[in-house]
């Protein structure tokens, strides 16, 4: 735009020339922003591309859990001849928790990140910080899909039936999508917090177990001692379980779902903030 | 893209492309940078020369919005780095200590993507892409993992990613620390040829040697502080510039050697002491002219010379030429600088 400005001065009247330069200039206007996502979205991928191993993790991981619940404590919980039904049950829960998971490897690869050279020259070039991260949860989010399709070709292996249909069951990866998205903030923030990558998951672990035991995901919470059945009852995780299970398996749905949504939009509103202001600060 | 235009040349060299006023910035008690002032001559390349901990990456990251000084002004290609940093960002090229290049993505891919973020159109990013690589002489290596490059190729991925932008003033943090020499003069060579092209630069660098092959002024930094600051052969002659060591054939006329040149009245020769523990003459020059005067006097005299080489100050002795000379400023040591 002042291409025209520059062509027409001359060496002499040069400090002239940068008094002239508009105050504006150099905004990162939303065409632009998405073109630098698009480009770190590449640069994400391409990364998964050469690192076959975490991509294998995403993989592998829906296969075992569902071979493992399915046949290790299916018939403990649901008696020998109902493992098809705990199909039904477990695999839907298992949906919730891929997302988490999936979501805890973010805050990992963030803090990696970080502690490379590469980070300084995206921060000194002009781009609008918060693409990077943005960029990060879009491949994420995709990975995250990879996963549930996986788990629930799984899910079908084991006999694992869709009783409403297949709206339903999309709506129901939807749902999981969004939430584990959600959940993606709050591993950026503690990513950027936190030293190391050890420590992320560190740190994660110790949230992560006691929200995935205690929870409806694996088994239904009827038989809990009452203090544990109230933790699961607030357990965002159970709510999501229960909602994707509805979805799938039919029956009541709205309040869970209301729930879920709710859920995810407080994370949503509170983390995402503080996770890009503290990018921006970083140094 | 305005902003981009390649050799932004001021040919009267009157506005510094950098300048930098009283810039302070604590990192809690410590005061990385403690007031300093430098500027950088547009089309020129300014060497700033400082031990570890001096100040200097704090300085580079300063200067390229990574972090915002606590006090003074600096204003890089007419734009304030507080001020108006996002503008300030399309101006400046950055290659930092440690290759900041996407390890995991190949030469090319890093190149294409900086285009991209760039808002260079794809077409236009990948002709770029093809050509930094040309120019830094990668194209074997464009679509190996980075991971696979060798120390130099790195750098000079690094350098080629700095300029995918054009950008009109360079900062070099450091460009060649951790390669061998002929990694280094690979990187000399590639910062000769970016200068050439009209580009300012500003160096940071523990090499006295780094600053002569490529600064046309020094700034010497300690501890947050500009100590010295000129010309390179105003600044090598203040901390005497080369120093010249001669091996005599025969060790016994080392002595009879010194004395011949000491009292030569050779122009630009101060001095010449023999080194009896070395087996060496020692004799301070400022310039090449003066090797020759030396070789000249001795050959005329009869000496024969078994070995011959020039030595440069290294960056402690440069610094103890500066804090001595500010001890023999204020008188308190004048004898022993004279001695």
């Amino acid at each position: 735009m002042s291409t025209t400005v520059q062509a027409r001065t001359s060496a002499q009247d040069a400090p002239e020339r940068r008094q002239v330069r508009p105050a504006g200039e150099g905004r990162i206007g939303p065409r632009a922003h998405l073109r630098h996502i698009g480009a770190l979205v590449r640069r994400n991928v391409l990364q998964l591309k050469q690192d076959p191993q975490s991509m294998v993790d995403a993989l592998l991981m829906p296969i075992v859990f569902a071979l493992l619940f399915v046949y290790v404590f299916g018939g403990a919980i649901s008696g020998k001849d109902n493992r098809d039904a705990y199909v039904n049950y477990v695999v839907p829960g298992l949906m919730a928790m891929m997302g988490l998971s999936i979501a805890m490897a973010v805050g990992v690869g963030v803090n990696e990140d970080f502690k490379k050279g590469v980070m300084d020259r995206f921060r000194s070039m002009p781009i609008s910080r918060s693409s990077v991260l943005i960029a990060k949860i879009v491949v994420e989010i995709g990975r995250m899909a990879v996963a549930m399709v996986i788990l629930l070709g799984m899910g079908f292996l084991l006999g694992m039936e869709v009783r409403t249909s297949v709206l339903e069951l999309l709506a129901a990866m939807g749902l999981s999508l969004l939430f584990g998205a959600s959940l993606m903030w709050i591993f950026i923030l503690l990513g950027l917090t936190v030293q190391s990558p050890q420590a992320v998951q560190g740190m994660a672990m110790l949230v992560l177990l006691p929200l995935q035991f205690g929870s409806s995901i694996f088994a239904p919470t009827n038989t809990m001692p009452d203090w544990l059945r109230t933790f699961t009852e607030y357990n965002p995780l159970s709510n999501l379980a229960d909602a994707a299970r509805a979805l799938v398996n039919g029956g009541e749905l709205a309040s869970s779902v209301w729930w879920t949504l709710g859920w995810a939009v407080a994370i949503t509103v509170v983390t995402a903030p503080l996770a890009v202001g503290r990018f921006r600060r970083k140094t | 893209m305005a902003a981009m235009t390649p050799h932004d040349k001021n040919p009267g060299g009157r506005s510094p492309a950098v300048a930098v006023r009283g810039l302070v910035k604590h990192f809690g008690a410590t005061r990385a940078l403690d007031g300093v002032d430098l500027e950088v001559r547009e089309g020129t390349v300014l060497g700033v020369l400082g031990p570890n901990g001096a100040g200097k990456t704090t300085l580079v990251r300063c200067l390229s919005t990574l972090l915002v000084p606590d006090a003074g002004t600096a204003v890089v290609a007419g734009y304030d780095v507080v001020r108006q940093p996002r503008q300030l960002r399309r101006t400046i090229g950055l290659t930092g200590q440690y290759a900041s290049v996407d390890e995991k993505l190949s030469g090319w891919e890093n190149l294409y993507m900086i285009g991209r973020l760039l808002d260079l159109p794809r077409p236009a990013a990948r002709r770029r892409a093809d050509e930094m690589l040309e120019h830094f002489s990668l194209t074997d290596a464009a679509r190996r993992p980075v991971t696979q490059y060798s120390g130099g190729m790195r750098r000079r991925l690094d350098l080629a990613a700095s300029m995918i932008g054009r950008p009109s003033v360079l900062y070099l943090d450091e460009p060649t620390t951790g390669l061998d020499p002929r990694t280094r003069n690979e990187v000399w060579d590639e910062i000769r040829r970016m200068v050439a092209e009209g580009m300012t630069v500003l160096l940071t660098t523990q090499y006295m040697e780094e600053a002569e092959q490529l600064a046309d002024e020094l700034t010497v930094i300690d501890r947050g502080k500009v100590i010295a600051n000129g010309g390179v052969n105003e600044l090598k002659a203040r901390v005497g510039g080369r120093t010249l060591r001669i091996r005599p054939s025969d060790p016994a006329r080392l002595p009879e050697m010194a004395r011949a040149v000491r009292e030569s009245g050779l122009d630009g020769i101060a001095g010449a002491a023999a080194d009896p523990e070395k087996g060496v003459l020692q004799v301070p020059i400022l310039a090449d002219v003066q090797l020759t005067a030396v070789v000249g006097l001795l050959a005329s005299h009869g000496f024969g010379i078994a070995d011959i080489g020039t030595h440069l100050p290294s960056l402690d002795e440069v610094f103890l030429a500066i804090t001595g000379e500010k001890a023999t400023a204020s008188g308190a040591f004048a004898e022993e600088a004279v001695a």
